[in-house]
């Protein structure tokens, strides 16, 4: 099956073509908010970076949203005095091909002058994207990437192995497939580590969870939520049987960290649990940080399974929302995109289901909009972390 | 429609897959269980009676340790059952699962 997506400068394609207002430190927050609120209706999405000291990982990750596939231009707001490196960031975007404009605040004398300068750029911008070259893509091109949120004890049973299948088939068919949270893989090392590629990424698969288990504890408090508990799951174990099979059952091929890019087809860990000593807090603090995680590593789409029901979407990347809980899609139907719940039921199979993810990946890759994508949801949130590189056994490939 | 199903053949627990009204009767095994308590669907109950300190098992793994003797039929969760890795924390004390939003 094939699609026409966006062709970029270096050569990746894009589902959608969005130009992004980006502030670059949370005083430039409300003039960003104030110049995305006139184009409502167009392909205009804030994102930004809320704080004033400087992270390589928050830089990093920028970056790489800023020159995503699925971006078509940026404009960046700086109130003037944070430490973001706007200027890197603006040379990055610039070389990658995209239209790209710095707004300082302090330099166009105010609020009311920014949001001016801001609204005619972003005016001009989109025009450009009506430039942008386009380019046939297939699931060969894709990168999709699965979060778990909000998740019941129907999440394991249904919405999470029919992701798993559905990740299967993208990456028989070459896809790249990308899966995390190894907080939710606590007591499952070995039996993961025994589908990595060869046996150097089978001992950093298991490090990475190892890395999680001390963390959390070191937080005192696991990747577990009341709602998780009302659910009917009882512990970090069950929760994460239940969140591995999103999975699916093909080999492992590497490890990744946020914001590493793979480029060879097939099934990868992303490892969201900083290095070192806990330096900022919680690992992620809501679902919508590993959202841009993953995204930073180039998916073009996320699939999203909950049971309790989340409605979160995203900035740059639309969210498939797969319900795991039927009682949860009768209440909340208009905001999901796939009902699972009837697994429960043996009215639907596992392998029906996936199905059904599959084809949505397609058709949204397409241009279909999600239900999230259709609600307006754009949410976005960029934290403070710290990461070693990626060792020498994780990308094998 | 089953009210309960088991997802490894090795599981101690079956899972709740149609919920629970408070003051229903399920045979399980042959025997005849009383709930008092409604049980939201997704939740746990045990199969056969579990010791104190043995394994409940789901997914064919250990998913924790029950903390008091559980009786065939019951409910199984943070009342009477424990992580082996790291603890579980919540807002209060019910679980029963049916206090979804009416």
């Amino acid at each position: 099956m094939q699609w026409q997506g966006y062709l970029r400068k270096d050569g990746r394609k894009g589902i959608r073509n969005y130009i992004a207002v980006v502030y670059l430190v949370e005083c430039a927050h409300h003039v960003s908010r104030e110049i995305t609120s006139q184009f409502k209706d167009n392909p205009v999405q804030l994102i930004g970076f809320a704080g004033c000291y400087p992270n390589a990982y928050a830089d990093r990750v920028m970056n790489a949203l800023c020159t995503h596939p699925n971006m078509g231009g940026v404009l960046l707001v700086s109130l003037g005095c944070e430490s973001f490196n706007r200027k890197r960031l603006e040379e990055n975007i610039r070389e990658s091909g995209r239209p790209v404009h710095t707004l300082v605040i302090q330099q166009a004398g105010g609020t009311k002058k920014a949001i001016s300068e801001g609204v005619a750029w972003v005016q001009s911008a989109l025009t450009d994207l009506l430039t942008v070259p386009l380019t046939l893509m297939t699931v060969a091109d894709l990168l999709v990437g699965t979060v778990c949120g909000g998740s019941d004890a129907t999440s394991g049973m249904t919405a999470n192995p029919a992701v798993g299948r559905a990740f299967d088939q993208l990456v028989a068919r070459d896809g790249i497939a990308i899966f995390e949270e190894t907080g939710e893989m606590i007591g499952l090392e070995d039996m993961m580590s025994k589908r990595a590629i060869n046996p150097q990424l089978a001992v950093e698969l298991k490090k990475s969870v190892e890395k999680a288990a001390r963390y959390y504890t070191l937080m005192g408090h696991g990747s577990f939520a009341p709602g998780n508990a009302d659910g009917g799951l009882t512990t970090i174990e069950e929760k994460s049987m239940g969140a591995y099979c999103k999975s699916g059952d093909s080999i492992i091929s590497g490890l990744i960290k946020p914001g590493d890019r793979p480029t060879q087809s097939g099934l990868y860990l992303m490892d969201v649990v900083p290095d070192g000593d806990p330096q900022f807090g919680f690992p992620n603090i809501n679902d919508t940080v590993e959202i841009v995680e993953m995204i930073a590593s180039g998916c073009h789409m996320i699939l999203f399974t909950t049971g309790r029901g989340s409605v979160v979407g995203s900035a740059i990347s639309p969210v498939i929302k797969i319900c795991a809980n039927p009682q949860t899609y009768r209440r909340m139907e208009e905001d999901m995109d796939i009902n699972a719940g009837d697994i429960l039921y043996g009215t639907n199979t596992i392998d029906e289901v996936g199905e059904d993810i599959f084809n949505r990946i397609l058709s949204v890759a397409a241009g279909t909009a999600t239900c999230s994508e259709a609600l307006g949801h754009q949410e976005f949130m960029l934290t403070y972390k710290t990461f070693t590189p990626l060792g020498p056994g994780c990308l094998p490939g | 429609m089953h009210k309960l199903i088991q997802l490894h053949a090795l599981d101690n627990v079956k899972i709740v897959v149609d919920e629970i009204k408070s003051g229903a009767y399920l045979i399980l095994d042959g025997f005849t269980f009383h709930f008092a308590q409604p049980i939201g669907i997704g939740h746990k109950i045990a199969s056969y009676p579990i010791a104190k300190g043995e394994k409940i098992i789901k997914y064919g793994v250990s998913i924790g340790s029950a903390t008091e003797n559980i009786e065939m039929g019951q409910h199984i969760h943070l009342h009477n059952m424990k992580s082996d890795y790291i603890p579980t924390y919540t807002l209060d004390k019910e679980f029963t699962g049916s206090k979804d939003v009416k």
